[in-house]
């Protein structure tokens, strides 16, 4: 809280391809701000979580007052509000996957990764955080990393997909190409 | 055995093409909807088909339908909105369905909206379903560039838009008013009701929100026929039903099995009963938000009545199995800890009396309870009640600590006077 009120960032103009996805949400919507979970999830999409200043630009483009915004961004599970590492391993803590273990495959998340849930990285690689069934019980217990689910968990699959985004990203430090390409 | 839902749908769930899907005999409920039905002639065959909601409560879906104005002089626009936000801890069949043959859900869309003299709709999808949504909007474009979607569908005089929405993430919004507030981008709170959707929904306007499952098997409705539909049912419910089960059995999954198929025979033959060393000592008989039942009670068929006969409730159809080696204690503080983290907030017995809840039942497991407690635990699942709440979320929450108060009282009572968990 208090160090990232010191921040002065004046992020606070949506980019163009902000703007473009976002205007083609709202024509689904006979109101502007019908779009603004779309609208969160694209500003997320590409500035990783949504601060302050986002808010504000997002509820202007949707005419809006941005303390109504706040309140929709805050309501939502998968809006973060505050900085996320570059990726966020979110671990399912509901009923299937807890008689299957999940306590466990916790413990082994925040030892090797030195980390409690909550709480990212030092190296602001990772951000583990416990979540909600993600539907995919039938293979619990379970974990979503980013996007993508996995699942039949056991302590070493666990360590195989923490080196994989360990070795991803060391990886691109190397050939500083463009960025990659998110397809919608 | 018939299966209508999920007989075409691989493996490995890569999904179903359009000509893929054309093949199957897919989009044919449509066409002789469009060519030779009315919409009044729709509505009227899905009622006679018996067909009843897969969302949970079992309401029937023709019924629902007719309540919503129709003909020249009803409002517009009217919405029709897919029901697919499936965060019921324990469940997983909306999942199979959409990945595997999203045009089984399109055009089941088109025939209900058609129905409904809806021109817009809405898929409203949780956000972990990446796959879905891709697969989704895949089948999407594919209908409107061959005229399944948009103005004039399949060269008729009926026009429809369908949209994906995909969520943020929160179990409320799988509640329909509730989801109606997100769909219009507000914080997922239930409405009042009435007024009730039918009339009063979508931006005021009249809608329609059916679970994915439910809307699934209707173009198979109008193809086949009613009688057709009620004839799959082993029991005094009509169709199949994608029956789950988790937990430490052999096999977890899903099947598509006759509503009123015994439950031993979800239990034993499809799941392949307990892993070795485990036994069952009872489950949630349809999702997180059910009362326990008991292996004295696998023999009752899988029909709405039934289950709600012997003090449960259908739900969802997913078997979430408790066994001899799993704390029930712990168990139920594992679902009211998911409740009272998704509660809304709105009411008070859901707002303050879920985490009352979680708090006593930690206290319980942990061996420091006392027998007052658990007679505070029971007061407390009548104040979360029906009737005292805006929407049913608090009811289902009470259901398994309720229950299991009944059939695990020992074990409660056994942390109390040892002290500790007897399983820790
Ligand atoms: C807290 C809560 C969560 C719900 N979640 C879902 C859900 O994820 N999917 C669903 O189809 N119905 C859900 N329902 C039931 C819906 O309110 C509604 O009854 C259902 O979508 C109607 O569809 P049907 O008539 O086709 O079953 C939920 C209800 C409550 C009270
Ligand atoms: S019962 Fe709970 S979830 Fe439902 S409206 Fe009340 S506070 Fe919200
Ligand atoms: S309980 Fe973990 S995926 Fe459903």
């Amino acid at each position: 809280m208090s160090a990232s009120s010191v921040q002065t960032l004046h992020v606070n103009e949506l980019s163009t391809e902000e703007r473009r996805e976002i205007e083609a949400e709202c024509a689904h919507y006979p109101q502007r701000r019908a779009a603004a979970i779309e609208g969160l999830k694209v500003v997320q999409k590409y500035r990783g979580w949504v601060s302050d200043s986002s808010i504000e630009a997002l509820a202007r483009f949707l005419q809006m007052p941005a303390g109504e915004l706040e309140g929709v961004a805050t309501f939502y599970n998968l809006i973060f509000r505050q900085p996320v590492g570059k990726h966020v391993i979110m671990l399912c803590d509901s009923v299937c996957c807890w008689i299957k273990g999940s306590d466990k495959m916790r413990q082994h998340l925040t030892h090797t990764l030195g980390i409690q849930p909550g709480e990212t990285t030092p190296d602001g690689l990772i951000t583990l955080l416990p979540i909600v069934c993600l539907g995919d019980c039938d293979r619990a217990p379970t974990l979503m990393i980013d996007d993508q689910q996995h699942g039949n968990l056991t302590t070493e699959k666990v360590d195989e997909l923490i080196a994989a985004i360990q070795n991803t990203s060391s990886a691109k430090k190397n050939p500083p190409k463009s960025k990659e390409t998110k397809h919608d | 055995m018939d299966k209508p839902l999920t007989a075409d749908i691989r493996p490995d769930r890569r999904p179903l093409s359009l000509k893929e899907y054309r093949a199957t005999g897919g989009y044919r409920g449509l066409e002789k909807a469009l060519k030779n039905l009315t919409p009044d002639q729709v509505i009227a065959e899905v009622k006679a088909s018996n067909l009843r909601g897969r969302g949970g409560a079992g309401f029937p879906a023709g019924l629902k339908w007719s309540f919503m104005p129709r003909g020249e002089d009803a409002p517009q626009p009217r919405y029709l909105v897919c029901n697919a936000d499936e965060m019921e801890p324990g469940t997983f069949k909306d999942r199979l369905l959409m990945e595997g043959n999203p045009h089984q859900l399109i055009e089941g869309m088109a025939v209900t909206a058609y129905a409904l003299g809806a021109k817009i709709a809405f898929i409203f999808l949780r956000a972990e379903y990446s796959t879905a949504a891709r697969n989704i909007e895949k089948a999407l474009h594919e209908a409107y560039d061959s005229g399944y979607l948009g103005s004039n569908v399949l060269g008729s005089e009926f026009g429809l838009e369908l949209y994906l929405h995909t969520s943020a993430g929160r179990y409320i919004c799988g509640e329909e008013t509730a989801l109606i507030n997100s769909l219009e981008g507000k914080r997922a709170n239930p409405r009042a009701k009435p007024p009730f959707p039918q009339v009063s929904g979508l931006f005021g306007q009249p809608t329609v929100v059916n679970n994915c499952e439910t809307l699934c098997n209707i173009s198979h409705i109008i193809d086949k026929g009613a009688d057709w539909f009620k004839g799959l049912g082993r029991g005094e419910d009509s169709g199949t039903k994608i029956f789950g089960a988790t937990g430490n059995v052999k096999r977890t999954g899903l099947w598509e099995l006759p509503m009123g198929t015994p439950i031993r025979e979800i239990f034993e033959d499809c799941a392949g009963g307990m892993e070795e060393g485990y036994q069952m000592r009872g489950f949630l008989p349809g999702g997180a938000s059910t009362d326990f039942l008991l292996p004295e009670h696998l023999d009752l068929a899988f029909d709405y009545d039934v289950i709600g006969k012997a003090g449960s409730r259908m739900g969802t159809g997913s078997l979430i199995i408790l066994d001899n080696k799993t704390c029930p204690v712990a168990m139920v503080k594992n679902l009211t800890h998911f409740f009272a983290q998704e509660s809304c907030g709105w009411c008070t017995p859901c707002r303050d009396g879920l985490p009352w809840a979680e708090q006593l039942l930690d206290k319980i497991e942990q061996g420091k309870g006392t027998m007052e407690d658990l007679e505070t635990l029971a007061w407390q699942c009548t104040f979360m009640g029906p009737g005292n709440t805006f929407c049913a979320l608090a009811p289902g929450a009470a259901e398994p600590i309720q229950s299991a108060l009944r059939y695990f009282r020992e074990d409660f009572e056994r942390h109390i006077h040892e002290g500790q968990c007897p399983w820790h």
